[in-house]
């Protein structure tokens, strides 16, 4: 099986097949250890609350199975925090496999958080990133966010710069939901199916 | 930076849409998906569809008219329309529905907005509430706005955002079907009184009143249904007029 997408109980999970389908390819939602190794590339979506999904993750051994893939991973919004080291929601440590924290947005007066809509990325880099989606827009649904670090691949501005794109190795992210980002997240799905 | 975000809405009975729609070349005026796919090429940002179905086989017909326009559309998309339970929302966003709206039946039940925010997250849950203004004093509305209550719009939606609604759609009983702009002092209240994203609905004639909304109003998102279904207003152009009175969209 090409693209395995990791089940872990994560809402939304069917946009992102749907997407895949929308590119003429065939993904299985799983947590089958197998067959998540198995896979040529891996999609670990995800929306829903920091603490919790690991704690599911590590019952199902999902957390150490995750760790040790060594094909291209693909990590989306939540999946992309719990790639990182730690998140400030509810004191989570993370999957660690990107050494960067996820901090809650601190807004100031009349800055509103969750960061729901369109925003651009810059500063792109490698992989994910081909140079015409500099500057492009993405849907971001998010109240969490990783600091800007070495590892960082994309950069958004809300309330201050973030890592709207992360890549350490075979493991890549995105903050935003490329599933929902019209022809530039499109663009972004393709790019990962190519690496 | 953040882009405003227009938002086309549409009214859909038996799966279908019921407004009248003036669009040439559709195959099928009445699909929502064909429909809801021509927005989203004219640049829509996100799309309400706002289900009017009022037989016992609603919660079926809508889980499958979610899982069509996911299947179809690349943008995010909300439901609503008569949803009262966990159970009616978790059919919907496993079907791939980004939001679902609830008005009427959180008035009625305040505890349905935590209910849902913990079960899915607040990001899911968009409180919509109709409100109009009765003596300079705005009362929130159920049924469409047919039914008065002594709730006043601004506790409500800050009592609903402390329950964990993730947006607010407001649409202004006052102004809908004016076309003489959004209700923009209020809509600027609502919006500070909550740090969550508010979405003005009601009003819309011109391209004006979505600068209006944005700047005076501090809306998020400016939504309408009939100006752009009788494309008296083209999405693209909307968005081109406001990118150079300076406001941030997605082009």
């Amino acid at each position: 099986m090409p693209i395995a997408i990791i089940d872990y109980n994560a809402g939304n999970v069917q946009s992102v097949l749907f997407a895949l389908e929308r590119l003429g390819v065939d993904a299985i939602l799983t947590d089958n250890h197998e067959t998540i190794r198995a896979a040529d590339k891996v999609i670990f979506p995800g929306v829903g609350e920091a603490n919790s999904t690991m704690a599911y993750l590590k019952q199902r051994g999902l957390d150490e199975l995750i760790r040790n893939l060594t094909q291209p991973v693909l990590g989306i919004c939540l999946g992309m925090q719990l790639l990182c080291e730690y998140s400030e929601e509810n004191d989570t440590a993370c999957l660690g496999i990107i050494p960067q924290k996820v901090l809650r947005f601190r807004p100031k007066a009349g800055e509103k958080v969750p960061h729901m809509g369109w925003n651009s990325v810059r500063n792109l880099k490698n992989g994910l990133f081909t140079p015409e989606l500099e500057g492009g827009y993405v849907y971001f649904v998010h109240s969490y966010y990783a600091e800007v670090g070495p590892y960082t691949t994309a950069t958004t501005d809300y309330i201050q710069p973030f890592s709207s794109g992360l890549q350490k190795g075979n493991f890549y992210a995105t903050q935003f939901h490329p599933e929902k980002s019209g022809k530039t997240g499109e663009q972004i799905l393709r790019n990962f199916l190519m690496l | 930076m953040l882009a405003k975000r227009i938002i086309p809405c549409l009214d859909i009975k038996d799966g279908r849409t019921v407004k009248g729609v003036n669009f040439v070349n559709l195959r099928d005026a009445g699909d929502p998906v064909e429909l809801g796919a021509r927005y989203s090429e004219e640049g829509a940002d996100e799309l309400v569809f706002l289900d009017i179905t009022a037989t016992h086989e609603k919660r079926k017909t809508l889980a499958a008219l979610a899982r069509d326009i996911a299947r179809h559309l690349d943008i995010p998309f909300t439901i609503g329309g008569g949803i009262g339970s966990v159970e009616d929302v978790d059919v919907l966003l496993s079907s791939g529905a980004d939001k679902i709206s609830i008005n009427s039946a959180a008035v009625r039940r305040p505890a349905l907005i935590d209910e849902l925010a913990r079960n899915f997250g607040s990001q899911f849950v968009v409180l919509a509430v109709d409100a109009k203004a009765i003596d300079g004093d705005w009362f929130v509305h159920l049924n469409g706005g047919r039914i008065p209550t002594d709730i006043r719009l601004l506790d409500w939606v800050k009592e609903a955002e402390n329950r964990g609604a993730g947006e607010i759609l407001f649409t202004s009983m006052n102004h809908d079907g004016t076309k003489n702009g959004f209700a923009n002092e209020i809509t600027a209240r609502v919006s500070e009184a909550v740090s969550i994203p508010v979405i003005a609905s009601g009003g819309a004639g011109n391209m004006e009143h979505f600068y209006d909304v944005f700047t005076t109003g501090k809306a998020d998102a400016g939504l309408a249904a009939s100006i752009f279904h009788f494309h008296e207003i083209d999405i693209r152009e909307l968005k081109e007029y406001l990118r150079k009175q300076g406001i941030t969209v997605r082009l």
